[in-house]
């Protein structure tokens, strides 16, 4: 990670306050509210400050009630405010499943297109800050299999300053899930690069032999992979999702048509996840490109455990990674 | 240990393509096993053993064309400790690893992916594999396979070579002789009453008969010329059999002196089936020391024969016909065949040759001597 988050810019966590803070100066319908996000300033102090700048109404404190505070963002989504929900970390977003569902993802249809629900919830998650079973999860293939939202990933430093806008642009619920572990990690963001476009994959590094398709908290250590394998002679491409629902389709088969070769890594649990599906859709798609049969890497079945060393071995790491692909490509 | 080698099945024949292996490293063998298909002009011939021992290493990959004489396999007598086992690629996986893209790529460009092969996992073929072949920096290995333009014309230039080569070296001479058959009828039909439709014996089969028992008489007729005659302990007599699209085959029946009528016919109803279905064992091609060629019924007269060398002599039947016979100062007619040889003048002289003929004359005329 060194390598690639350079301590010249930013960290993570002041990218998001940046886009969220950004976002509220330009429009004034939008207006955040979640546990702890005004006079506590956030519970990992990304809205530090912001109660001081935009006033109680804009920076809503709320009850320690996940379903209550995310059916009044949908709420006051449908009519017309622009809510940032945030869900403090992803375990308490089971809570809400019910609104987010029955409700956000599912209205526009129930009401036959009536009614739209431009809600964004930002939701923190992830592995690797040793928070134990219950508080340690990467839950966006939950989130992935619901019809009806828009589910983003940011991986990256750049996506977490650029993605909240074009999310707040969306008429229809968008979740944005954030991860903790990056928050004091400095990374370079490039002020004028603008919007994300929230529909496509992003080709975070060119390759030719095999691509690594991954999110989130996979995108930097592919990349630090990806360096790693050069050294080797192995030139990877990484394809950062970034939306996971709905699957960017194209910009993936692109890439698995120019390296013929796909690793999928993601720390969410093996069976059942973003990669599953990503993989059935190459073979259904593409199998004829082929050159190598598709691999996944996903984090081991188990709750995640306390300790540092069983943390990090539950999930794929930088070595996991260069030990697939030289297996992949040099079948050792 | 013992060297097993690409057998030699005829003289015609000069390299074999191993299809299977149907041992393993460690297997026990014995005498006669059948340890692997070759495929050669005369077809996928099974390839028997002839020594007992365990196999210890196969050096031959399926799909290798080896000359004849070439090592295939290391068989460890009993008396040897088997060396420890080599791991060797099973050789009976025919399928052919390939990934998508490269059987894609192969498809367009009517590249035949058993030609390449592949560097992937476990040996697959990759686009790289085929990316090389297509842009010729690897040229395909040229596939046996794809230079045969069909079995008949394979045994076409088997013969081709056989004969060529026999009229080449051999300086035949001939000699005819003309056999009363209605002895050897009648006892035929006698025989016959007291057997199953299924067991019936066929004229053919006194004929092998008559020969194995004067070829006793006349050693001097069953044997190869090597260099100089080599006489043959066995009486292994080939069968011509005549494709039907074409060329012949001929399978051996071995120790034909030592059986009987019976198993003689069992031996003529097992080998011409599977002479034509061209599935024979490499010591039914390799091993005859004479050769019959008997035309059969409805056919012509008389057929003066080719050596198959490296043996030295071959007797042709014709076909029985009824045709005036005089006999005692009495003309009557009789069923007759017409019985040639056509011996290698550099290993016997004529008089041996007609002593041969007599012989059988006599045997096919008195057929209860055949059969004592």
């Amino acid at each position: 990670m060194d390598a690639l988050i350079k301590n010249t810019t930013i960290t993570y966590r002041e990218a998001i306050k940046q886009a969220i803070r950004e976002a509220m100066q330009k429009d004034e319908k939008v207006f955040l509210m979640g546990e702890d996000v005004g006079r506590y300033g956030g519970a990992f102090a990304v809205s530090k400050g912001l109660l001081q700048e935009f006033g109680p109404d804009r920076i809503m404190d709320v009850p320690l009630s996940e379903s209550g505070f995310v059916g009044a963002g949908i709420g006051a989504a449908l009519k017309g405010m622009r809510p940032i929900v945030e869900i403090m970390t992803v375990n308490f977003g089971l809570l809400a499943m019910d609104q987010v569902v029955n409700n956000a993802a599912t209205l526009l249809h129930m009401s036959g297109g009536q009614l739209n629900v431009p809600l964004v919830i930002r939701i923190s998650c992830g592995i690797g800050r040793q928070l134990a079973a219950q508080h340690s999860h990467s839950w966006e293939p939950l989130y992935a299999h619901i019809p009806g939202l828009k589910v983003l990933s940011a991986g990256t430093h750049e996506d977490a300053r650029h993605m909240l806008q074009p999310a707040l642009n969306s008429p229809d619920p968008v979740i944005i899930f954030e991860y903790t572990f990056l928050l004091n990690a400095e990374g370079e963001v490039s002020e004028d690069a603008g919007m994300v476009d929230i529909t496509k994959a992003k080709v975070r590094r060119q390759g030719k032999d095999i691509s690594i398709i991954t999110y989130g908290a996979g995108v930097y250590k592919a990349l630090e992979a990806a360096t790693v394998l050069a050294a080797e002679g192995i030139d990877a491409e990484v394809v950062d999702l970034r939306v996971l629902r709905p699957l960017d389709n194209e910009t993936v088969f692109d890439s698995v048509r120019k390296t013929h070769r796909a690793l999928l890594v993601e720390e969410a649990w093996g069976a059942v996840n973003v990669s599953s599906e990503v993989c059935a859709r190459i073979m259904e798609n593409i199998f004829y490109e082929l050159d190598a049969p598709v691999m996944r890497l996903g984090g081991q079945e188990v709750p995640i455990p306390y300790p540092k060393h069983l943390e990090n071995a539950s999930v794929p790491q930088k070595e996991d990674i260069i030990n697939a692909i030289k297996k992949i490509m040099l079948h050792d | 240990m013992i060297e097993f080698t690409m057998p030699s099945l005829g003289a015609d024949m000069e390299a074999g393509t191993l299809m299977e292996w149907l041992v393993k490293p460690g297997d026990h063998v014995k005498r006669g096993d059948i340890i692997a298909t070759v495929d050669t002009q005369k077809g996928l011939i099974d390839i028997e053993v002839f020594d007992t021992g365990i196999v210890n290493a196969l050096l031959i990959k399926v799909n290798e064309k080896v000359p004849v004489g070439t090592k295939m396999a290391l068989i460890a007598t009993d008396k040897e400790a088997p060396v420890p086992i080599q791991k060797q690629p099973p050789g009976v996986e025919r399928r052919i690893r390939a990934t998508p893209l490269a059987k894609k790529m192969a498809a367009d460009k009517g590249i035949d992916l058993s030609t390449i092969k592949g560097t992937g996992e476990g040996g697959a073929i990759t686009h790289v594999d085929v990316e090389k072949v297509i842009s010729g920096k690897i040229p395909p290995e040229v596939h046996e396979e794809e230079e045969k333009t069909g079995a008949a014309e394979n045994i076409r230039m088997a013969v081709a070579a056989a004969m060529s080569k026999s009229n080449r070296e051999i300086p035949h001479y001939y000699l005819d002789v003309k056999v009363d058959m209605s002895k050897a009828l009648a006892w035929l039909t006698e025989a016959n009453k007291q057997r199953t439709v299924k067991l019936r014996l066929l004229p053919v089969v006194l004929l092998v008969k008559a020969v194995a028992k004067a070829l006793k008489e006349v050693p001097d007729l069953n044997g190869y010329w090597e260099n100089g005659l080599s006489e043959k302990q066995e009486i292994n007599i080939g069968f011509v059999v005549s494709l039907r699209k074409g060329g012949v085959m001929i399978p051996a029946i071995h120790d034909a002196d030592k059986k009987n009528v019976d198993e003689l016919m069992t031996s003529l109803n097992d080998i011409i089936p599977r002479a034509r279905a061209m599935k024979l064992r490499s010591s039914e091609l390799s091993e005859s020391t004479f050769t019959i060629s008997s035309l059969g019924e409805g056919n012509a007269d008389t057929v003066y024969g080719v050596i198959y060398p490296p043996q030295v002599a071959l007797a042709g039947f014709g076909s029985i016909t009824e045709q005036p016979w005089a006999e005692s100062g009495m003309l009557d007619v009789r069923p007759v065949m017409n019985i040639t040889l056509s011996a290698d003048h550099r290993a016997t002289d004529g008089a041996t040759g007609s002593r041969f003929l007599m012989i059988v004359k006599k045997f096919l005329e008195n057929p209860e001597l055949l059969v004592q």
